[in-house]
């Protein structure tokens, strides 16, 4: 994690934030172009799930993250606070790693 | 108390705001706590971590950056998969601006604050005047939380053993939390199935962490009719 990157990060997503509030303004984007950026989280969070769930570099695996993940998919359709889940995931991940 | 006899009108104004907006705190506490530790297990610094929240503020993002640093993935691949994920809050900002009229120099410094929970809380409002308080209120609520929860993470980060009680999970937990809220139409459920499809199978053949780019790449499906609404991701970390 160099300086260089937190400092295009900065003002790569402050340029964002500010091309809608206040280049674009009051008129809006396209509809296509609407409908494909509100979609970009689902893709990418997804994406960032399996990757941190079952990737290691290039390698494929399955170890005691995906129980982790598992019980946060659980505990997440049971409405459990969001913070929570955090914490509820990471004993899982912990517990699995300490037992086995 | 009650000496000042606010009109009852004016109480309810902020009491709909306050609440709501610190709820909003307290919840991306865990995130940026999760945040702090994992940027120092990524080889980060407490002053890196803190620069991340305080200048690049949008929490998805810089999970997702973390997250690809930390897989052993270029400063490319983390950087332009952040930003995809953070072209949303362009959106936001047109969403907002009609709540945030003003000066040039007033607009640029609101700017910083346009994510998901500022956006939802300011388009949840009645009236412009409500909107406009709950954009700021909101905006120091977790500004304030999420950098104090980053700089507690990140000092405490460097005393753990983040595998040993599973912290490396944090993100991908905290990601669970975001998905869900964002996949209730069935095109949006099949984008995420697909995103993580192409992710898996990607994964082999491509840079670490350029999966996520080209994930991103299903998004593309929007072209096609069909609406979606830019839902605030609800997090979460200032997302």
């Amino acid at each position: 994690m160099t300086w260089t990157l937190i400092i295009v990060l900065s003002l790569g997503a402050y340029a964002l934030k500010a091309a809608g509030l206040v280049g674009v303004g009051v008129r809006d984007f396209p509809a296509p172009v609407r409908n494909v950026i509100a979609l970009v989280p689902a893709a990418v969070l997804s994406a960032l799930i399996v990757k941190d769930t079952f990737t290691n570099g290039h390698d494929l695996q399955i170890d005691a993250r995906a129980v982790g993940v598992a019980v946060a998919c659980l505990a997440v359709w049971r409405k459990v606070p969001l913070w929570l889940v955090i914490v509820l995931s990471c004993a899982a991940t912990g517990t699995v790693r300490a037992i086995s | 108390m009650g000496r000042a006899k606010p009109s009852s009108k004016a109480t309810d104004d902020w009491s709909g705001i306050i609440g709501p907006a610190l709820g909003l705190g307290f919840a991306v506490f865990a995130f940026g706590l999760s945040f702090g530790v994992m940027c120092i297990d990524a080889g980060g610094s407490v002053p890196k971590a803190m620069a991340m929240s305080l200048f690049v503020f949008t929490g998805a993002s810089q999970f997702s950056a973390v997250s690809v640093i930390a897989a052993g993935g270029s400063a490319i691949s983390a950087v332009v998969g952040a930003l995809i994920l953070a072209s949303r809050n362009a959106v936001y900002g047109v969403a907002v601006a009609p709540s945030l009229r003003g000066s040039l120099p007033y607009r640029l410094f609101a700017s910083q604050f346009t994510i998901d929970e500022t956006t939802g809380m300011t388009l949840a409002q009645d009236t412009p005047a409500r909107s406009r308080r709950a954009y700021w209120v909101t905006a120091a609520s977790i500004y304030v939380f999420w950098n104090l929860a980053t700089f507690i993470g990140a000092v405490a980060g460097s005393n753990i053993d983040t595998e040993k009680y599973g912290l490396d999970v944090a993100f991908a937990a905290a990601f669970v939390g975001m998905l869900a809220p964002l996949v209730r139409s069935r095109r949006a459920r099949r984008v995420a199935a697909a995103g993580a499809a192409v992710c898996i199978a990607a994964t082999p053949f491509v840079p670490i962490g350029a999966g996520i780019i080209v994930a991103a790449l299903v998004a593309l499906v929007g072209l096609r009719p069909g609406t979606e609404r830019a839902a605030p991701v609800s997090t979460g970390g200032p997302a």
